[in-house]
């Protein structure tokens, strides 16, 4: 009994190429018991290859993941292990949403009073008895929620749950999976949108190009990433500069002539410029996002860049490029390559898979 | 192990909560029966007509199974649509995640549209028997003739065979759309004609279809003539079956869902 109180997913070293691609790179994380982690990464990242071996559908190249110590195939009735919402569209369409949760509850000898139960608990009893092909997006991703939780299981994992969502249906999730947390089960959910991410998981694991990025807890990764610094300008760029420089600040010079300085208060910095007459045309603090962050982490391993002539987001208000030059490579969390790789080659034209 | 008898549940429910499976199975009975009461009119009608050859060599028994020619494509449909409809709907990935011993599963499904088939077929076959010589009037077979049981128990067989068949290559296709684009014109249009061309009718009467279809006949002629018997035929068809369920076993278990 005591691994049903400490379920635990373990990834060792694991791989999946498809020809010479490479979807999923020697991953190794593990993702705690009872807690939220966020499994992030921009599209393409092998996010849901990754999941899918989890659950034993695509067979690993090489490495290995069990959960509680066991392959997938050796759980005699995985539903009561753990329920995965992978894609809500692979139902069979002709069979209504009570069939389809019946078969699946007999195979694993959940008792049939469950399907009515989870079907009440996704708010799906009214259309039970309909077949699930004329069901939309939102409840379609109802319905394969229903299954995951048909077998009361510890673990959950969900692939990019809120996608093509109505702001309705992103509430009810995300209150979900703060629910099923709040119960002490372990819930894994993977999402391309990293302020998703921040309301809802406690744990981050980042991947891009199948490789692992980022293995930290959401209260450091926020710490690191999301930086504020304040944003001067000035028609006396150089005598700003040796007064901000003689009060120990560190200037960054951005593209547009701008000064930012980390880590300052802006009512410090006006009233440093006043005691110095320097003329401001501008002074603002400035936050860097979260979003900013994660695209900035993950830059390099971006699977399809738009158009492929600006980085993500550049050209915006100064964000992405300022924490190009205002981070230091090295502070980001758990990063895999050498600090100077990524940011650096993103451009590379053979960053790409190789489509 | 996930509990056999959970996952042929599980496997049942699946079958039943379709419409595909209704609509296919009726369509087998429907016309497999109705053609060959017509055939069997026909031929009560025109026996008078009949030279004396004919007469000689008339099999009620196997007249009464016209109508599986055309029937057997209503099995088809079903026995792809079983196994392929989990691939196109991508069901799949759920029913794996659900049972992730491939081989259960697979023999949960297997079974399953195997004896749904098996009481369906046998059904068909004696309720076709029996009608289409009642209408046979005076030219009719009795059950209790030689050889006629064994017919009409075979043509069950043969309907159960069929259906197998098309679960174990449809696994291996993995897609309705090539299952029933391939077994559909092979069953249909390919081993009917080949039958007919010399030579290669030596080759085609071991496909499955042909070397089964032998066990309906009660009377042999020149015609039909095999290097087999009834039950060599139905044996040549049982091979056909298992390589068709092991290739397609060997898809399953070895590719990604």
């Amino acid at each position: 009994m005591l691994a049903s109180l400490a379920p635990m997913i373990e990834l060792q070293g694991l791989t999946k190429r498809y020809g010479d691609k490479t979807a999923v790179d020697h991953l190794t994380f593990t993702v705690r018991p009872g807690v939220v982690t966020g499994f992030l990464g921009p599209n393409g990242a092998g996010k849901s290859t990754t999941m899918r071996m989890l659950l034993g559908l695509d067979a690993p190249t090489s490495g290995d993941v069990r959960i509680d110590g066991r392959h997938y195939s050796q759980l005699s009735e995985p539903l009561k292990y753990i329920g995965a919402l992978l894609d809500a569209k692979d139902v069979h369409g002709g069979r209504t949403a009570y069939n389809h949760l019946l078969c699946l509850a007999q195979s694993n000898r959940i008792p049939r009073h469950r399907v009515d139960e989870v079907l009440e608990t996704v708010g799906l009893t009214a259309v039970a008895r309909k077949r699930s092909k004329g069901f939309s997006l939102g409840m379609g991703q109802r319905l394969g929620i229903a299954a995951a939780l048909l077998g009361d299981p510890e673990i959950l994992m969900f692939d990019e749950p809120v996608n093509g969502l109505d702001p309705e249906g992103i509430h009810w999730i995300r209150n979900l999976m703060k629910g099923l947390a709040a119960q002490g089960r372990t819930v894994f959910v993977s999402s391309h949108l990293m302020s998703e991410m921040a309301l809802t998981a406690e744990h981050l694991i980042v991947i891009g190009r199948g490789r692992l990025l980022a293995d930290t807890s959401m209260a450091d990764f926020i710490e690191k990433n999301s930086r504020s610094f304040v944003r001067m300008r000035s028609p006396q760029p150089e005598r700003l500069k040796d007064v901000l420089a003689a009060a120990g600040h560190t200037v960054v010079t951005t593209s547009d002539g701008a000064f930012e300085i980390q880590d300052a208060d802006a009512a410090d910095l006006g009233t440093l410029a006043a005691q110095h007459q320097v003329v401001l045309h501008e002074l603002s603090p400035q936050r860097a996002s979260l979003e900013e962050a994660f695209m900035q982490l993950t830059a390099e391993s971006v699977e399809y860049h738009a158009g492929g002539s600006l980085p993500p987001g550049q050209g915006g208000a100064g964000g992405p490029d300022v924490i190009a030059q205002g981070v230091p490579a090295g502070q980001a969390p758990g990063q895999q390559p050498p600090a100077q790789e990524w940011g650096a080659q993103w451009r590379n034209p053979g960053s790409g898979k190789g489509r | 192990m996930a509990s056999p008898s959970a996952v042929l549940q599980s496997e049942w429910t699946k079958i039943r909560s379709v419409r595909s499976t209704v609509w296919t199975l009726v369509l087998a009975f429907v016309v497999t029966v109705g053609l060959g009461a017509v055939i069997c009119l026909v031929f009560n009608n025109q026996w008078s007509s009949m030279s004396d050859s004919d007469k000689a060599t008339f099999d009620p028994t196997n007249t009464s199974f016209f109508g599986t020619s055309l029937g057997q494509l209503a099995l088809i449909v079903f026995g792809v649509l079983v196994i392929a409809t989990e691939y196109s709907t991508g069901m799949i990935r759920t029913s794996l995640a659900a049972v992730p011993q491939r081989g259960s599963f697979y023999a949960a499904k297997v079974a399953v549209a195997g004896l749904l088939a098996l009481v369906v077929g046998m059904a068909t076959s004696f309720i076709t028997f029996f009608l289409g010589q009642a209408l046979l009037g005076s030219h009719k077979a009795h059950i209790g003739d030689p050889h006629v049981f064994r017919a009409v128990f075979g043509a069950g067989l043969y309907m159960t065979l069929l259906v197998l068949f098309c679960v174990g290559a449809a696994a291996m296709l993995r897609s309705p759309m090539l299952g029933l684009g391939i077994l559909m014109p092979f069953f249909f249009l390919v081993s009917p004609i080949l039958r007919a061309v010399p030579k290669v009718k030596n080759v085609a009467k071991y496909f499955p279809d042909q070397a089964g279809q032998k066990i309906m006949q009660v009377v042999q002629t020149s015609d039909n003539h095999t290097p087999y018997g009834p039950w060599g035929g139905i044996l040549i068809m049982a091979v056909w079956v298992a390589a068709a369920l092991a290739g397609g076993f060997l898809v399953l278990k070895n590719r990604d869902a």
